[in-house]
């Protein structure tokens, strides 16, 4: 069975404020599987789902129908809870609603107390997801007069301090600014490389997505796509149609493709596309 | 003339504190009437407290803003005018919305300027059609719509005002692609329409390159430049450097004019991008057709 396991999962939110109470079903039979250390970005318009998705995987919302497992434990037991919370952390989009302490690794060890690690332990996970980050030289600052990115980068801190197998990320870089962005995703991306950490990375940034090992796409809380990031970005009609989009540079790729040019619908990275483009431009008046 | 104007305006947080903060330095810009502007700089370099001074939000520490040709804060009964006449919409407007309908919440600002019934009623009208609200959407609650619908809503009642100036911090943030274009395109929309001058905070280069014609970039509390687009984005480097970029697509062109090809780097929208690529590739089939005959 897969690290993250799940088959025919259905959630639906009761608006129990109405009388009767209203039933939105947000998905709807979604069968998912993650092997570990796979970096998986997770497309969808706003209210396809996929943020709801994320939450069924570290047990915050339980299947109403269907099963999700992580490592062989089903959310849906309650003795499971605090066993896969310690195995997939959760990142959200706001960095300000996640910081709780005045001290950045005060913020960074708040679980670890919580879970009854030992102080000297604590003291070495501390430091050392920090340093993981990068935010070592920023343990006695106070997180508020961080940046976003580097609060986004504290959040993930004190995430990768419980030595999860996972992490699911719920778009975090879309409060941040381009240099934010780009610490927060090479962040994740070494987690990934080099400490073999599964990643689940929600975002609404193509050229984010495409950074992935596979791209998932959820519409109407049904998975339509799942597969690499170059099958999913080359049907740029459908992703469109989708309310989605596709770097920039496969829209360029794509559209001289279709032209009749001798170039791959398949381009997704910005090396790929100056490669693809000089050779074609080498030998025209520009060249 | 002018619609915006500073003079060495100046703005620090907590001066005399130890927590002394310089958020805007010595900042001297004029914005033209009916420009469409963009506001770009790293999380901190002080874009939002600059745009709070608009519209009479913050009070210099020193210097002066002159809205209209006039200056703010002479005489502070002169502030509630400049209000209407600049518009603020602040990042996720939608958590402001408080009335129990979308008419009366688009409504709210109108009837403070003290407009009659049947004024008022036009504007909501007016404005909720060109947000693509429907009539129908009008009654109900706005907590009854999806995010991107409420985000509409606020904007809207914002833009019922008329102001002069309407100013948006990140309107697209949070939103699906989508959303994003919808959002942005109906801000393009209110500017061709009512010529008024709207700046655009975002930290999205992409959506700067396609929608504004010019572009403010703040940088550690100064203002950097003041420019059109084209100029602004020819400085990738130095943009890079303050922890900003430019286009995916202007990369890509800048690199490969590095490898020494000849192609202008004047790049920021996929749409010129095609063009000049069409345009190029063209003229090599006709020169390949010349070789052949």
């Amino acid at each position: 069975m897969s690290y993250i396991h799940i088959r025919g999962l259905e959630f639906s939110y009761i608006n129990e404020a109405e009388e009767p109470p209203v039933k939105n079903t947000v998905l709807k039979g979604i069968d998912l599987d993650i092997e570990k250390g796979e970096f998986v970005a997770v497309l969808g318009h706003n209210g396809s789902g996929k943020s709801t998705l994320a939450k069924c995987i570290n047990a915050i919302n339980t299947p109403e129908k269907g099963e999700v497992t992580v490592d062989g434990l089903d959310t849906i037991r309650e003795e499971n809870l605090l066993p896969i919370r310690k195995r997939v952390g959760m990142v959200f989009q706001n960095p300000d609603n996640q910081i709780v302490a005045t001290i950045v690794e005060e913020d960074v060890a708040f679980a670890l107390e919580n879970l009854g690690v030992e102080p000297k332990e604590i003291r070495r996970r501390v430091d050392e997801a920090l340093k993981t980050v990068g935010m070592y030289e920023y343990r006695m600052h106070a997180p508020h007069k961080l940046s976003g990115g580097q609060k986004q980068r504290v959040a993930i801190a004190g995430i990768i301090a419980m030595e999860p197998d996972c992490i699911v990320l719920d778009e975090p870089t879309a409060m941040l600014d381009p240099k934010g962005r780009s610490e927060v995703m090479k962040t994740i991306k070494m987690l990934n490389r080099e400490k073999g950490v599964t990643i689940v990375l929600i975002t609404h940034y193509m050229e984010e997505a495409a950074q992935a090992d596979r791209v998932v796409v959820i519409d109407g809380g049904e998975k339509i796509m799942d597969s690499v990031p170059k099958k999913v970005f080359s049907q740029v009609d459908v992703m469109r149609n989708l309310g989605l989009d596709v770097p920039q540079v496969t829209e360029i790729a794509d559209f001289l493709n279709k032209q009749g040019y001798d170039i791959s619908g398949e381009i997704i990275t910005e090396d790929e596309c100056v490669q693809a483009l000089y050779g074609l431009l080498k030998d025209t008046a520009a060249g | 003339m002018a619609i915006i104007k500073t003079e060495n305006l100046t703005y620090i947080y907590g001066d005399g504190t130890p927590f002394r903060k310089v958020a805007v330095d010595d900042v001297n810009l004029e914005i033209d009437e009916g420009e469409m502007v963009g506001i770009i700089g790293h999380t901190g370099s002080g874009k939002s407290t600059l745009i709070q001074h608009f519209n009479g939000l913050l009070k210099p520490t020193s210097g002066s803003v002159l809205i209209d040709g006039e200056r703010l804060w002479d005489d502070k009964s002169k502030l509630r005018p400049v209000r209407f006449k600049v518009g603020l919409v602040f990042q996720y407007p939608e958590y402001q919305l408080f009335e129990e309908t979308c008419y009366k919440d688009i409504g709210f600002g109108p009837k403070n300027m003290g407009l009659d019934n049947a004024e008022v009623d036009r504007r909501i009208k007016e404005t909720a059609k060109m947000v693509g609200i429907t009539a129908d959407m009008l009654d109900k609650s706005p907590f009854e719509l999806s995010g991107g619908q409420k985000r509409r809503v606020a904007i809207a009642g914002v833009m019922a005002m008329e102001p002069k100036v309407l100013i948006l911090d990140e309107p697209a943030s949070g939103l699906d692609p989508k959303g994003r274009d919808q959002i942005l395109g109906l801000i393009k929309e209110y500017h061709r329409e009512k010529k008024n001058t709207v700046l655009l905070v975002s930290h999205s280069m992409e959506d700067i390159a396609k929608n504004v014609s010019k572009i403010l970039v703040m940088n550690k509390a100064k203002l950097y430049c003041y420019d059109d687009t084209r100029t602004v984005f020819h400085r990738a480097a130095q943009l890079e450097e303050m922890g900003l970029a430019v286009p995916q697509i202007t990369r890509v062109f800048n690199r490969l004019k590095a490898m020494g090809l000849d192609i202008g780097d004047d790049v920021y929208t996929t749409k010129y991008a095609k063009e000049l690529l069409l345009k190029l590739l063209a003229e090599k089939k006709f020169n390949r057709g010349i070789e052949t005959d």
